[in-house]
């Protein structure tokens, strides 16, 4: 039943509308095209998980036979026996440092984007420029500058130095989160507080802080994180101490130290020596990957209840 | 409320009300003293590296940049090697990293079903929170024996007519290695920022590509990867940059170079090993300074991609942290 | 002469079921009554069907969003669908060329024929149904490239290489935005007005010379001007192509259309979408069978 119209002949060369809806010539070798470069790509991101499976398990592996609760509580004992225990608080001591030192500064350089700031002002762009700029330092400039303010005008290394090495790399990414999860407190608080004749300080010490703790909290745990396992400015700030002494004292003292625990471990001859320094990679490891896990989790519920 | 309301608003000269003020005052002092301090520590670092290399500065001046000897005990002096390394081994790192990266991004953006998707999404950026110290220490048991018994003699074999790919050393301590170890850094950047970028892409510019006529890879080519390729240019060159500063993993497994090579297979330096092996331990007056020297070059080098990974960047929103 | 041939009754669990409307028949008695002006007074004749929708029903996950439909959609006609927000037309055009298939949850039920072969069949490839079937959405969205890439940009990848600017040409003519742009093709796409955009996003669509060209209200976005423009290519492009134009707008489909769908959202039945009546023109805005339809048309809600 064809219509009676005088309609234009359809171009010969096209396929027929009525023949059926597969995929025929052309059109198969698109579709193995299409299929192929599929295929590669996910095979692009299975290698990339590949490599980090590869990396976990030699760590494991190669840490399993001296992981201990001993291992961690007790002091080392020469190059290639006994614990890390003097190296692990030593990390947690000049970690913990730095975050008193970068915390506050970067917390306040947040507050100063989001409140003080215009969102296109003159100063709030310089700011982000700095921030950018500092993050893309290579760390060991970090180090070798704070060599030159303190370790150079103290003749030693020490514990503290490495902290402010280390707070000056946490500096910009903490600022960075806490700008990020301040943006996202809805505006309407602030203008209810605003309305309400509360001065700003008021508002952001009760009302906008209390919102962004989570969020910021998460921000702080994966500078943390990542300052943990931040190795060249260690190496010219901390790294002659006493290997097998605690020292607890950051002052004038070089303090142990977990990253270049494994560094200098990690090259010598003895093989129990080696499985030490995968120990102490296992620990670091473990430790920076739960602190992940953990921001990752916190984060979705932070933002969650931001939004809802 | 309104009681409230005029409590606050009552006059300007109220007890409250002066106190809200100074805590303004106080607030905004805090706040800018903050962002003031960050922007003297960028300042004090670019000094300090220049008024270090000063004393290298003036003994070599700028034939610093080309000669290639570097000798701490003869008080001899050049970048040049460090600046090959430094180039190569990034140049290595960039050009497996960036097409796998992007790849891997648009799987995850566009290809992946959803569960495979928000497993293999985090796990890749687990891979940028490894710490450098464990890399280059898996890079100097594990991989280096792997590249030298088996990377470089089939590289040799398949192109040992081109001189990078020269005879494999004994060690795998080389050039090639450290840009591999480099990858694996660089690549989870560009791939979770690449992904970001490509979920930015308005759904319905790719609807409107699907519905004429258009299979998966043609609606990537012709719309996804065109739309987002500034972005993408941007993460590349931050990913540069963490090749760039990268001092310790490569300190682990670059060996101990002396003199420019035409293999890849061979030792090297770059600028951030170099620094980081030597600093604490000179051999002449002008060792530290040379050091500084070398710094200032990183420095700018390091300035200057992270100033053009941001004007690349400026019609994007890529704002990420990653750990 | 066209026999709506409206069933309610009892579905197979008891409930009421509503607005099943069947279209009888496609062939003719010998001396059909001349319908007025709509299609220039010729007479109202076979064609060939070009969708053949059958007991059609979509869902959203749990959500049953479009109920049981039935109805024919005929070659070179302009079919119009129309009703209220929410009632499952712009989910139901866009199940013709498979487009909800990346909506999440999406499963339909009963079957579209298209020449009949099933749309949704086993063997089908997504992209061959979307080669013979396009679409143009309710907002512009011109590729970011320049006003000849975004004609050419298909009929590349299909291969199509040889005279691509008689192509491209013929394109734009039929759209009629030919004139306006012929000095500027290296321009970009995104420097056009709304209006103008909207036309392009309908050349690029018959420029593979698809069979079929669906319209989910493509004037909603646009001015009274670009719409009038819009709606007089409608007259044109039906001798090429078989039209299906999704609208809001009652007056705009009593103006384009030859054949119009109602669905509407009967509240009885869970929010489910549903058609009403499929019809002429004529019947439908003049004399349409069912109350509902009757409501609508004559503006008594939506």
């Amino acid at each position: 039943m064809t219509a009676q119209l005088d309609v234009p002949e359809r171009d010969p060369g096209l396929p027929d509308p009525s023949a059926p809806l597969i995929a025929s010539g052309d059109l198969r070798r698109r579709d193995a095209v299409s299929r192929a470069v599929t295929a590669s790509a996910a095979v692009a991101a299975f290698l990339a998980v590949a490599v980090l499976a590869i990396l976990v398990f030699t760590v494991i592996s190669k840490a399993w036979s001296v992981l201990s609760l001993s291992f961690i509580f007790t002091n080392p004992s020469g190059l290639d026996s006994g614990g890390i225990a003097n190296a692990l608080l030593g990390t947690i001591e000049i970690v913990a440092i730095a975050a008193v030192i970068a915390l506050p500064v970067g917390i306040l350089t947040g507050l100063y984007l989001t409140e003080f700031a215009g969102a296109n002002s003159r100063s709030g762009r310089f700011l982000k420029l700095v921030l950018d700029l500092l993050q893309g330092l290579p760390t060991i400039i970090v180090g070798v500058v704070v060599y030159g303010l303190i370790v150079a005008v103290t003749h030693r290394q020490s514990g503290f130095a490495a902290s402010v090495g280390l707070s000056i790399v946490m500096l910009p990414l903490i600022a960075r989160s806490s700008q990020e999860v301040l943006l996202l407190v809805p505006g309407t608080l602030r203008e209810a507080a605003d309305s309400l004749g509360v001065s700003r300080w008021r508002t952001v010490l009760g009302v906008i802080l209390p919102t962004a703790a989570g969020g910021i909290a998460t921000g702080a745990i994966l500078s943390i994180a990542r300052a943990a396992g931040e190795t060249a400015p260690l190496l010219v700030l901390d790294s002659i101490y006493d290997p097998n002494a605690t020292q607890l004292n950051p002052f004038g003292h070089g303090v142990p130290n977990v990253p270049i625990l494994i560094l200098t471990t990690s090259d010598l001859p003895s093989p129990s020596a080696l499985t030490r320094a995968w120990g102490a990679a296992f620990v670091l490891l473990a430790a920076i990957l739960i602190a992940n896990v953990a921001a990752r989790i916190m984060l979705a519920r932070s933002r969650r209840k931001m939004m809802g | 409320m309104s009681a409230l309301r005029l409590r606050f608003r009552a006059g300007s000269g109220t007890e409250a009300n002066r106190a809200g003020r100074t805590g303004d005052r106080i607030l905004f002092a805090l706040c800018a003293g903050a962002g003031l301090l960050a922007v003297l520590v960028l300042g004090e670092v670019v000094y300090q590296v220049i008024s270090g290399a000063r004393p290298a500065i003036s003994k070599f001046g700028l034939g610093f940049l080309v000669h290639s000897r570097w000798a701490p005990n003869f008080s001899a002096f050049g970048a040049a090697q460090a600046l090959v390394g430094t180039a190569i081994t990034s140049i290595i790192a960039l050009s497996i990293a960036t097409p796998l990266g992007i790849a891997i991004g648009v799987y995850l953006a566009m290809m992946a079903p959803p569960p495979v998707r928000t497993v293999v999404g985090p796990l890749v950026e687990m891979l940028a929170a490894i710490p450098s110290v464990i890399v280059g220490f898996w890079g100097l048991i594990v991989f280096s024996p792997f590249v030298a018994n088996h990377i470089e003699p089939a590289l040799h074999n398949v192109l040992g007519f081109i001189p990078l790919f020269g005879a494999a050393q004994t060690t795998g301590f080389s050039l090639l290695t450290a840009g591999l170890v480099l990858t694996i850094m660089v690549l989870p950047i560009i791939a979770a920022l690449s992904r970001d970028l490509f979920l930015t892409v308005p759904v319905e510019l790719k609807e409107g590509a699907a519905a004429l006529g258009a299979t998966r890879w043609e609606i990537i080519r012709g719309v996804v990867l065109p739309t987002t390729a500034s972005g993408v240019a941007a993460a590349t060159v931050l990913g540069l940059g963490r090749a760039l500063g990268e001092a310790i993993a490569v300190l682990q497994v670059v060996g101990d170079g002396t003199g420019i090579h035409s293999s890849l297979f061979q030792p090297g330096e770059t600028l951030a090993a170099r620094i980081a092996n030597e600093f604490t331990s000179p051999e002449s007056k002008l060792h530290i300074p040379s050091l500084f020297y070398l710094a200032l070059i990183l420095l700018v080098i390091g300035l200057v991609t992270s100033v053009l990974a941001r004007m690349i960047a400026t019609r994007f929103d890529v704002h990420r942290t990653l750990a | 002469m066209i026999e709506p041939d409206d069933q309610t009754g009892h579905g197979p669990a008891g409930e009421r079921v509503l607005g099943r409307v069947r279209i009888q028949t496609e062939s003719l008695p010998a001396a059909p009554a001349p319908l007025p002006a709509r299609n220039g007074g010729a007479p109202l004749i076979a064609r060939d069907v070009v969708f053949d929708i059958r007991d059609m029903a979509v869902y959203y996950g749990d959500n049953q969003a479009l109920g049981w439909t039935t109805f024919k959609i005929y070659r070179h006609l302009v079919t119009a669908v129309i009703g209220p927000s929410g009632c499952g037309k712009s989910t139901f055009i866009r199940s013709l060329n498979r487009m909800n298939d990346a909506i999440r949850g999406f499963r339909i039920e009963g079957q579209i024929l298209y020449h009949g072969h099933d749309v949704y069949g086993a063997e089908v490839n997504r992209v061959e149904v979307r080669r013979r079937i396009g679409m143009v959405f309710q907002k512009p969205n011109p590729l970011p490239k320049s006003i000849y890439d975004n004609i050419a940009w298909a009929p590349r990848n299909l291969g199509m290489r040889e005279d691509l600017d008689a192509r491209v040409e013929r394109a734009l003519t039929q759209a009629a935005l030919w004139d306006e742009v012929k000095d500027r093709l290296r321009d970009s796409a995104l420097s056009l007005s709304g209006g103008q955009q909207q036309r392009l996003c309908i050349a690029r669509a018959i420029a593979v010379e698809p069979d079929v060209l669906l319209l989910d209200e493509p004037a909603s976005a646009l001015d009274p001007v670009a719409t009038a423009s819009i709606e007089d290519l409608m007259h044109t492009l039906k001798n090429r192509y078989t039209i299906v134009i999704v609208t809001h707008n009652m007056q705009q489909a009593a103006r384009v259309a030859d054949q119009v769908a109602f669905f509407t959202l009967d509240p009885g039945a869970d929010r489910v979408g549903t058609l009403v009546e499929y019809a002429d023109t004529q019947t439908i805005f003049r004399n349409p069978r069912d109350t509902r339809t009757r409501d609508y048309v004559t503006g008594r809600f939506g």
